[in-house]
């Protein structure tokens, strides 16, 4: 569903918002579940929205494409470091906490972890945040630009490293959207084996980022154990696809290659492994003072502003939002299989850990369940060299991508990408002010944003 | 509770726990042996910087610490500063924004330093090879003495290609003296 606005309309208009962004003539406008609507470009520039998660999409419009949000101007860049050839950039000014005795913490772009580059700024008073301002953009590698001019074909590549955690997701959404551009239904062979490689992807993430958790919280047991689970399924994805992350497994058209032989029994295996200590590791997470002490009521993302910024994933449905891309807007097969999706309210770190892991038993019912049933037949159609318009999603580990493009004679005219991160980066600023310093990498790795995936 | 969980954890195991390929990880220990204890005394410490990865290959860099590959075992390990390291260990295309950090880090290592470029967009900006804001590689910004590619790289090719680096470079780091100034 799509409609031109006028102006008036355009910033009058209300909905769940998902996305922003501009091409040459328009500005477009994604509201959940899958409503786009656009309004002329005039001089360079379009009204402002007011929805919070709006703020990233038009800085974002103005790095990328210079299109000015009027009303929104005074905003920082968003990936624009303002970087000279050389690489060196000046710093962006970090106005001051005016409360008496703020100051300032600095972290990054370098983390001490093994982890992605982006640079904290807390204003601190003794160990309370006051506030984070988070500046990303230091993986900013043009990947709109490098997606335009090629074949949805070629460009899957590019959307298989946008996000290399959720590579199977973002594949996906890409293949949803170039398929509806050109008018393409995927076979259903393809379209069972994208439902094992997306869950066997969501329950990899979830169980390494749990275990983390627990890491972070000083539970090096947990974290051991879970890290297991996942190089389990990281085999049985090297088995059953011929790739540990099952990257360029999801192509436009279908899927680039069948399950391997012997890849359903490496999978049930890793399953039944997991199925079998999954309850113990629970339990600690249960039963220990110390580790319930340190998430409990940490990082709080109240349910109103979850709602505020559409949040999805683990990070919406732990402040009690109910949405789930696979359900609403939903896309085959899932419709047929009784989705469970929990749900929490109280939006603490405590929370976020128990979604993911009451999201893991469903991922192993629907990886099996998937397998049982997977039917005979093709693999993948070619797509024709199509002109049109597609809007493609998928849910992700950590909650909806959303890719819209647009094909000239089968080849991209042009593309946006939203991965989920970028309704929750706005949150996870809001969710450290709620505790002290030391517990903002606890609080971080429970959002879990991806910083590739915004940047670009 | 502690004892009850130990108990039923013990009982109830049922997958039997996967283990390095025990024939790979002696041969790598024993060249390790020959090549670090002289020259390093066995101790190297790794700072890794992200420039502009899709963070595949952190996935795979945290798999290396696992109970399965254990890189702790060949005296390998990652450290919080690149104060404290021996190897900086680069992932991502180099992007321009992250071009200043990564040649900060380098510059805040104690010499001598090995470089370490991991994953195809490390080693010349991979896929995204051509972009304005690609820089083109880790090698664009700092001297590199090993590649390790792979899109990304698995955790066992990343250990075997951390072990050849130490084997390799007996140039480069000076053999640590037997018996310490003042001591003999």
């Amino acid at each position: 569903m799509i409609r031109e606005l006028s102006a008036a309309e355009w910033q009058a208009k209300q909905g769940r918002f998902v996305a922003l962004w501009t091409d040459q003539n328009f500005a477009y406008a994604l509201y959940h579940p899958g409503e786009l609507v656009f309004v002329a470009l005039e001089q360079g520039g379009y009204p402002a929205l007011a929805h919070k998660g709006a703020g990233w999409f038009m800085r974002l419009a103005r790095d990328l494409n210079g299109h000015v949000a009027r009303g929104f101007e005074a905003a920082p860049p968003a990936i624009d470091h303002g970087a000279a050839p050389d690489g060196t950039s000046p710093w962006p000014n970090f106005a001051r906490h005016p409360e008496e005795g703020a100051h300032q913490v600095a972290v990054g772009p370098v983390h001490a972890g093994i982890i992605e580059p982006g640079h904290f700024r807390f204003d601190v008073k003794g160990e309370q945040v006051l506030r984070l301002t988070a500046r990303l953009g230091y993986e900013h590698k043009g990947i709109l630009a490098l997606m335009r001019g090629k074949s949805p074909s070629h460009a899957a590549r590019f959307a298989a490293r946008v996000s290399g955690d959720a590579t199977v997701a973002h594949s996906l959404a890409f293949a949803h959207a170039a398929e509806q551009a050109a008018g393409l239904t995927p076979p259903p062979r393809a379209v069972h084996l994208r439902a094992i490689m997306a869950e066997l992807e969501r329950l990899a993430n979830h169980t390494s980022d749990v275990g983390a958790m627990a890491g972070d919280a000083g539970f090096a047991f947990l974290d051991a154990r879970f890290a297991l689970l996942r190089e389990w399924l990281c085999q049985a994805a090297q088995a059953g696809f011929g790739h540990r992350l099952m990257m360029d497994r999801v192509v436009p058209g279908g899927v680039a290659d069948d399950l391997a032989d012997g890849g359903r029994e490496a999978i049930l295996a890793a399953l039944s492994a997991i199925e079998a200590e999954l309850p113990s590791l629970r339990r600690v997470f249960e039963d220990y003072a110390s580790l319930q002490d340190r998430v409990v009521g940490t990082g709080l993302v109240p349910p109103d502003l979850a709602e505020a910024y559409a949040a999805g994933g683990y990070v919406g449905r732990a402040s009690g939002q109910r949405g789930d891309a696979r359900l609403s807007p939903g896309y085959a097969p899932y419709e047929t299989f009784a989705l469970y999706v929990p749900v929490e309210q109280a939006g603490d770190v405590a929370a976020r850990i128990k979604v993911r892991l009451e999201e893991m038993p469903e991922s192993i019912r629907l990886v099996r369940e998937f397998l049982a049933s997977l039917p005979d037949g093709a693999l993948c159609l070619a797509p024709e060299p199509a002109t049109g318009m597609g809007l493609g999603v998928a849910e992700s580990f950590r909650g909806p991508v959303w890719y819209w493009l647009r094909l000239d004679a089968g080849q991209i005219a042009d593309i946006f990408i939203a991965d989920a991160s970028t309704l929750h980066w706005p949150l996870l600023e809001y969710a450290a002010t709620t505790s002290i310093l030391a517990d903002f990498p606890l609080i971080n790795k429970s959002m879990n944003g991806s910083y590739a995936g915004v940047d670009l | 509770m502690v004892w009850k969980t130990t108990i039923q954890h013990l009982l109830r195991r049922a997958a039997p726990a996967l283990r390095p390929d025990p024939a790979l990880a002696k041969e790598m220990r024993a060249r390790l042996e020959a090549a670090a204890a002289q020259r390093l005394g066995r101790a190297l410490s790794i700072r890794h910087v992200a420039a502009g990865s899709c963070n595949g290959c952190e996935l795979e860099l945290r798999a290396t610490q696992t109970l399965i590959y254990d890189l702790t075992q060949y005296g390998l390990s990652f450290v919080a500063s690149p104060r404290h390291a021996d190897i900086l260990l680069v992932t991502g295309v180099s992007t321009r924004n992250m071009a200043q950090a990564l040649r900060e880090a380098r510059a805040a290592m104690p010499d001598p330093a090995l470089v370490v470029a991991v994953g195809d967009c490390a080693v010349d900006g991979g896929v995204f090879k051509g972009s304005p804001v690609v820089l083109g590689g880790t090698k664009a910004l700092v001297p590199v003495d090993l590649v390790i590619a792979g899109c990304p790289p698995n955790p066992a090719e990343i250990i075997a290609g951390l072990v050849t680096l130490v084997e390799a470079h007996d140039t480069k780091m000076p053999p640590k003296p037997k018996i310490l100034p003042g001591m003999a």
